[in-house]
């Protein structure tokens, strides 16, 4: 039965993608200006968060824009985290080369997840990669890996100190520099997020989300896609693991459990499936949201995580920034 | 003769799209009537808000009760059985379960059982597919099946969608000599919608012809035959 | 050789938990189509509940049978307020509502009952067969097969359970020959909630009570139904104690293994299940024309 409903079109499809240059450049210069009027706690926490919002951009690429699922990130998060922690342990590599190759070493894990799990439909691939997540922190405490992950105790890591120039002409902190590295990365990664999504290779992404037998019978490849999307996906997270490590200067097992895979996984459906800029309103929320919990009443986080995820699936299902958006509207209207 | 269904006013629609302006028809009992139109007419719609499967307002008398505000398993209870677009079997179960199923409502077993071998009468095939998966059987053997299913709740009013859908020529009339004489020996009155207006209009007694959500011209199939825009624009000669 | 024997017997006796909540998640496929990750944590919370009515002086079978009753209502009451609103929402939105409920029980329960280990009592004597095997998991291995046969004949030879599995199937159809969907999915979740509870119990002697004890074993359930075949019980119930064996002798053969590594095991087990024989070793396989 067809009957002639009027479909919504999402506007971004009609009036072709362009970033808004205005209000990126005043985000851009907000950003960078921020760590120098806040205090070295706040501007770590922020750290933390630019650091969650690559990994939930990571996450989104895979489920927001390819629609496979995965409550297994966490396992990515951590083999950035350990590549970089490995690479500067033992064998004295420079602390910044390792992040990139941190998230080159996920991009092969994450592909090679990938390449069974395409023949895995949307309940089954969250099933593996939930094993996956449950299975990695045993991994890296196992007393045979222990010479190189450093067991249970984890590793230390290091940072090397804030340029010197910087030093002298801004006196500038060891957590505004590495903020600004952060930052700096994070921009470079969304950059290159929209320009994927709005590619030819963006779109075959998500004609296979929509449809995958559609996008099949269209000449793509979706197995390809699918793997390289999941590949991509744990880059991110990868840089984002590896950025992690540095910054806190320590990895060990128990960070890496599946309860970041539920954060992340909050994340990335408060801040809004499908959209790239949403990733920085769900770090923000995953980092804020325990901290506020805390004080009303301890060991609760989690619960209060779990009603805010259950109220956003009724409320606002395409997350803050489907909120964003409605009132972007009803402003408009109103003015 | 009287009336197994009256339908009076009745509007459906899909959220906030209405595709049932307001339509009123009648089916006499014991009789085949069928309802064309083209696609998106509202053919399909009609059905699955006559069984409650849609949001509808308006009046439908089933034998003079007012069956609107019932839901889709109390429709059903009330004798209208529903074969869906699609058929709709249970694709994993065998084709027995199948029809287990269809007597869902019912508790007379022994009923039952000469019921399915009823089933079995009209359509050997099933007889031999009984504990195969539904899932397996061909696209005709599945439409069959559907029937059965249907026939299982004893129904007073079959509503049939599109039982010819991408069937072979020769299966679809194998089908419909069956319809006929389920509809002549059980009595059972039916509502058909097809695509194939001729293969409908030889099978049934009445006709209504929908266009985007309101009816257009209603008739015996005799007449609506002769009826000139009928016959350009949905027979085709 | 007496080795191997032992294993297989702490093999079985293992596989009796991962079977007892693999049929737990077997029911709920059965009834919504869906896995339910918050099933562990619906289990550990439903024992915690068993276990405050034992530490106010209840009687460990009232306790125990209240606690079904309990955790029944609870399954049906969640599927009614929870997922009865987004029953037509797309698979995403389930799975987070599945993450929700999970991390709502497991912080509630930390919070309730806090994070110290609390010993969970057995209804068995103490004791074991011939130093081979614990009289607990020997009971547990009878409970076991007891809820398998109840399962079986709820989904074989009652209507109801054939409704269950019809309307999970195809909601539309279901609906048309008389079945009331809604009520069919609050069932499933009645039932599964229920069979869950019993498995939590059983298992918590063994494993002792804590907001976690839950984790890892449903990482096992659901690698025991996957083996076995996610739509036959009876599979499930096989697939717990092939996956107890093999977790085991893998344990004790395979050096890099050892008691170490053995959730890695179950992600091994589940990917390569589902990547060989997606339809595990006993499930139905489905065919369906396009």
């Amino acid at each position: 039965m067809t009957t002639d409903v009027e479909t919504k079109v999402d506007p971004r499809l009609t009036s072709g993608a362009r970033i808004n240059v205005k209000w990126v450049a005043v985000f851009v210069i907000l950003g960078v200006l921020f760590p120098f009027f806040i205090d070295g706690y706040t501007s770590f926490q922020m750290t933390l968060t630019i650091i969650y919002a690559i990994a939930i951009l990571g996450l989104n690429l895979l489920t927001g824009f390819n629609g496979q699922f995965s409550l297994g990130h966490s396992a990515f998060y951590a083999i950035g985290a350990y590549t970089a922690a490995i690479l500067v342990y033992h064998l004295d590599f420079p602390v910044y080369v390792t992040i990139p190759i941190g998230g080159v070493v996920c991009f092969v894990a994450g592909f090679l997840f990938g390449l069974p799990a395409l023949r895995l439909n949307g309940l089954y691939l969250a099933l593996a990669t939930f094993a996956l997540a449950v299975a990695v922190p045993q991994i890296l405490k196992s007393s045979h890996l222990e010479g190189l992950t450093g067991g249970v105790q984890g590793l230390d890591i290091f940072r090397p100190d804030v340029p010197e120039v910087l030093v002298n002409t801004f006196a500038m902190t060891m957590d505004q520099w590495w903020y600004l590295i952060s930052f700096g990365i994070m921009l470079l990664l969304f950059w290159a997020a929209w320009n994927l999504i709005n590619s030819r290779s963006g779109r075959a992404m998500m004609a296979i989300r929509d449809n995958p037998i559609a996008a099949q019978s269209m000449g793509i490849n979706t197995s390809l896609y699918k793997s390289l999307t999941f590949g991509v996906s744990a880059f991110y997270t990868g840089i984002a693991g590896a950025l992690a490590a540095i910054v806190i200067e320590f990895v060990a097992p128990d960070s890496f459990t599946f309860q970041l895979s539920i954060l992340l996984f909050i994340g990335l459906v408060v801040g809004g499936t499908g959209s790239i800029w949403g990733a920085i309103f769900g770090g923000l929320f995953i980092l804020m949201v325990p901290n506020i919990a805390e004080e009303v009443s301890t060991g609760l986080s989690y619960a209060v995580f779990g009603v805010i995820l259950i109220l956003v699936i009724y409320v606002m299902p395409s997350g803050i920034v489907g909120l964003v958006d409605i009132l972007k509207v009803r402003l408009k209207k109103k003015l | 003769m009287s009336n197994i269904l009256e339908v009076k006013g009745l509007e459906a629609s899909y959220g906030p799209t209405k595709a049932l302006h307001g339509i009123d028809f009648s089916l006499e009992e014991g009789g085949v009537t069928t309802i064309l139109g083209a696609n998106g007419a509202g053919k399909t719609t009609t059905l699955r808000a006559i069984s409650g499967m849609i949001s509808r307002s308006g009046e439908i008398l089933l034998a003079g009760k007012n069956i609107i505000s019932l839901r889709t398993a109390d429709i059903t209870r009330e004798g209208i059985a529903h074969v869906p677009e699609g058929r709709g079997t249970f694709v994993r179960m065998s084709t027995e379960d199948n029809l287990q199923l269809g007597a869902y409502s019912r508790s007379d077993k022994d009923e039952i059982a000469r019921d399915i071998e009823r089933v079995y009468s009209y359509f050997p095939i099933l007889k031999q597919r009984r504990s195969q998966q539904a899932g397996t059987l061909s696209g005709g053997e599945a439409q069959m099946l559907a029937v059965g299913r249907a026939l299982m709740l004893r129904p007073r009013l079959l509503l049939l969608d599109e039982p010819s859908f991408g069937l072979a020529p020769l299966i679809v009339q194998e089908l419909f000599a069956i319809l006929k004489k389920i509809n002549v020996e059980d009595g059972v009155s039916m509502l058909l919608v097809e695509q194939n207006a001729s293969l409908a209009l030889e099978l049934a007694d009445h006709a209504y012809l929908l266009e985007t959500g309101n009816i257009v011209i209603s008739g015996t199939s005799q007449s609506i035959l002769e009826n000139e825009t009928v016959r350009r624009s949905y027979l085709g000669y | 050789m007496e080795l191997f024997l032992q294993q297989i017997l702490t093999g079985l006796a293992n596989g009796a938990i991962y079977a007892c909540l693999a049929l737990a998640v077997v029911m709920i496929y059965q009834a919504i189509d869906h896995f339910n990750f918050a099933q562990g944590e619906m289990a550990m919370f439903s024992t915690y509940i068993c276990w405050s009515m034992i530490a106010v002086g209840i009687p460990y079978w009232v306790a125990f049978l209240l606690t079904i009753v309990i955790s029944f209502a609870g399954g049906v009451a969640i599927e009614r307020i929870i997922f009865k609103p987004i029953h037509n929402a797309p698979v995403l939105s389930h799975i987070v509502v599945f993450i929700g409920l999970l991390a709502i029980f497991n912080s509630l329960a930390g919070a309730i009952w806090d994070h110290t280990i609390k010993v969970f009592p057995s209804p068995f004597p103490d004791g074991s067969f011939n130093g081979l095997i614990g009289l607990h998991e020997i009971g547990m291995f009878f409970v076991t097969l007891i809820l398998l046969g109840a399962i079986f004949c709820f989904f074989r030879f009652t209507r109801i359970g054939m409704a269950m599995q019809a309307a999970a199937a195809n909601p539309d159809s279901a609906e048309l020959v008389g079945i009331r969907v809604g009520w069919m999915l609050a069932l499933g979740w009645g039932l599964a909630a229920a069979i869950g509870a019993v498995a939590g119990m059983m298992i918590a002697p063994i494993v002792f009570l804590d907001p976690n004890m839950m984790l890892g074993i449903l990482l096992y359930g659901f690698a025991a139904a996957i083996v076995g075949g996610i739509t036959s019980p009876g599979g499930a119930v096989a697939g717990g104690f092939l996956v107890g064996i093999i977790e085991n002798l893998a344990g004790t053969y395979i050096p890099a293994i050892g008691s170490e590594l053995k959730l890695t095991v179950a992600l091994v087990l589940i990917v390569t299940v589902l990547l060989f024989k997606p339809n595990g070793l006993f499930g139905k396989s489905i065919v369906t024309r396009v």
